[in-house]
């Protein structure tokens, strides 16, 4: 999926304060800027305080409000997308049923007092269920989504290809793209509605928080911290992979428990081989080739420890 | 090292010396486990009394010698929150009051009681009113009911309202209540503001004669599932699915949320009991709580004997303190061998509202998770 890309910066959370805008600087970048802002839903037009932070020349590609005419416009192809929405949204809630029972059959299986190999075996075999059902999960989410674009073929579709031909256009005037967060479902969906990455030609990327999730193969969703139980992180649906064997998780400070180890181990144990990277504010990623070449976050290790100040090397 | 009370009790006992206790200290007295109940004035005797199931419901505080003072000290479980009032005695009748040396209160539809609050518990800040979260709207709806007559609803409109959004619908037995004595709109406003549930539509109703009207009573579930939902289905803009829609009361109103459940499976694909009063059975068919529960014992026995999955997910709570415990635990494993997805959640608490209303964050975001876990800025 999608095209590997030379450059391209991942950046932490932009709340309180954004520091895309110092990102760009850095990077050199003079504009003009093609933004995307859709994971911020109905709100996707109130940018004023982040175009005056990038302070270079911005056009946002209104993602959100064009898939609003475009469903406005396209009843048909408007009912289709709920409906795969539905249906993702039910195979995700199965999904989800069966990630509690294999955790508690993880927790069950680690609280017996047994020979401690035979216990460290069961223990990978949990870690490799858990493995299984997220893989399980992303076959059904590319068969629905694969379904949907060979059903509907929306590129073809007047009212989405008429948006193409203007965001390409942008495209074509813009040096970088900037992907805020957001709700990275909205932000996934617009950006596959319109196939963003392949309108994306020689664009430098830069992507904060959720934006940068979406960007690498898989995305996960987390939170340690739930208003009720405890948090297990579940696998979203693949991300554009434009970011080779990464899985991000912004705002580590809020969002996890850096003090449950053998969470973190696990998490990472789950995802592995893919590298697991947390940011704060501040933090950084830079790809080239599809592989990270420099960074300044943490990485989380399958032991797991927290590695602060990782620099990629 | 001593508590308070015993140093007051080992002291002079002089009138400065009981200033001096008094002054700058909170009441009740709450020293680790130990909280001491204190009242200070003349009196035959002063007694607590409060509803704790498993305590006597009512206790004679001692008089430390030579003084006006009265205390009984309790030893109460981390975490625990216990309502209360003091009952003074004089001339031979009994007078039950607020303590007033204690500012907390918790209101109910009798009035309002003192409130202590053992080690470990705080009053959650997501029930009162926050600066950056802006407030949904109440209207209220008249409902002609071929069933019941004219009956009044109370609306929740969650802050930014759109006529394109498809919303979830959450009906509330007894929401009047749960607006004036639980926090209800605060709640939502909040929860949804911190991303923890997603804006929602909430019917808020109530009823003249609940006791009767809740206890499994057919009339009540058409007027819900053929009435008041198709009609709010109709004017608002809610996503009309079983996962989207649910049930919700505490006490009574808990047995309505069930038994219209029962009698509608997969109409409301999420239910939230609190303190149900789910009175049954094991043999005969009589409960020690009186006729008001036969039809209650009748609902629930029948659906011991022949537990069905009438919804999807399921949140319980109940207070430890309260006498209906045993009830809902039994409820539990009977509900879970349906293949229900059912969350249990026990306090220390009692068969109150603020009970009910320090679960609502818990309960309300289980059943419908917000977009707390897919939005990363």
């Amino acid at each position: 999926m999608g095209q590997l890309t030379t450059n391209i910066v991942l950046l932490g959370p932009q709340q309180p304060s954004p520091d895309v805008g110092d990102a760009l600087q850095e990077a050199g970048v003079k504009g003009p800027v093609a933004l995307i802002t859709a994971g911020w839903q109905e709100r996707e037009a109130e940018d004023q305080a982040l175009v005056e932070h990038l302070r270079v020349k911005t056009v946002n590609l209104k993602l959100h409000a064009r898939s609003e005419q475009v469903f406005a416009a396209d009843k048909e192809l408007s009912a289709a997308a709920k409906a795969r929405q539905t249906r993702l949204k039910a195979v995700n809630d199965f999904y989800r049923i069966r990630l509690d029972h294999a955790f508690e059959a993880a927790h069950a299986i680690s609280v017996r007092h047994v020979d401690p190999e035979l216990l460290a075996e069961e223990q990978h075999e949990s870690v490799e269920a858990l493995k299984q059902l997220d893989g399980d999960h992303l076959e059904r989410c590319k068969v629905s989504h694969d379904h949907f674009v060979e059903s509907w073929q929306p590129n073809q579709r007047p009212a989405v290809a008429k948006h193409r031909e203007e965001i390409g256009k942008i495209l074509d005037d813009s040096e970088a793209i900037v992907v805020m967060g957001g709700h990275v479902v909205s932000l996934l969906n617009r950006m596959k509605l319109f196939d963003v990455i392949g309108l994306a030609k020689k664009q430098r990327w830069f992507a904060a928080a959720g934006g940068a999730m979406l960007l690498t193969e898989r995305v996960f969703l987390f939170h340690d911290f739930p208003p009720h139980g405890t948090g297990i992180a579940e696998v979203l649906d693949h991300g554009f992979g434009l970011v080779k064997s990464l899985v991000v998780l912004p705002d580590f400070c809020h969002r996890i428990d850096s003090s449950d180890r053998g969470g973190i181990a696990r998490f990472v144990q789950r995802i592995a081989p893919a590298t697991c990277v947390a940011m704060d504010p501040g933090g950084r990623v830079f790809v080239e080739g599809g592989l990270v070449r420099r960074a300044l976050c943490h990485r989380l290790g399958a032991d797991g420890s927290v590695e602060e100040g990782w620099t990629g090397c | 090292m001593l508590k308070a009370i015993e140093t007051l009790q080992q002291g002079p006992r002089t009138a400065e010396a009981v200033d001096a206790f008094f002054a700058g200290r909170t009441f009740p007295i709450v020293e680790g486990h130990t909280i001491t109940f204190v009242y200070r004035g003349e009196a035959e005797a002063i007694h607590l009394k409060h509803w704790v199931f498993g305590l006597p419901s009512s206790q004679q505080l001692t008089r430390v010698e030579g003084t006006d003072v009265w205390f009984l000290a309790l030893e109460l479980p981390p975490g625990s929150r216990v309502e209360y009032k003091l009952e003074v005695v004089r001339n031979g009748n009994g007078e039950w009051r607020e303590d007033s040396l204690n500012p907390n209160r918790a209101r109910d539809p009798f009035g309002a009681n003192s409130v202590a609050h053992g080690e470990g518990y705080a009053i959650p800040p997501w029930i009162h009113p926050h600066p950056e979260t802006q407030p949904g709207k109440i209207d209220e709806l008249f409902l002609d009911s071929k069933v019941f007559g004219r009956r009044r609803v109370e609306i929740y409109l969650p802050a930014r309202f759109r006529r394109t959004r498809r919303y979830p619908l959450l009906v509330v037995h007894d929401g009047h209540d749960y607006l004036r004595y639980a926090a209800l709109g605060t709640i939502l406003d909040n929860l949804i503001h911190r991303l923890e549930i997603p804006g929602m539509i909430v019917a808020m109703t109530s009823s003249p004669d609940r006791l009767v009207e809740y206890a499994n009573d057919e009339r009540h579930a058409s007027f819900l599932t053929d009435e008041l939902v198709p009609q709010l289905e109709r004017a608002l803009p809610i996503d009309a699915r079983p996962q989207t829609r649910c049930l919700m009361g505490a006490s009574f109103g808990a047995v309505a949320a069930l038994s219209t459940a029962w009698r509608r499976p997969g109409y409301f694909g999420r239910l939230l009991l609190q303190s149900g009063s789910f009175a049954f059975t094991d043999i005969g068919d009589r409960n020690h709580r009186g006729p008001l529960f036969d039809p209650v014992v009748a609902f629930i026995n029948k659906l011991r004997a022949q537990p069905v999955a009438m919804s999807e997910r399921v949140f319980v709570s109940c207070g430890m303190y309260e006498s209906l415990i045993y009830e809902n635990r039994s409820l539990v494993p009977m509900l879970q061998s349906t293949g229900m997805d059912v969350r249990y959640v026990e306090a220390r608490d009692g068969h109150n509202w603020e009970n009910w209303r320090d679960r609502l964050r818990e309960g309300l975001s289980w059943l419908f998770p917000g977009p707390l876990l897919f939005v990363y800025e």
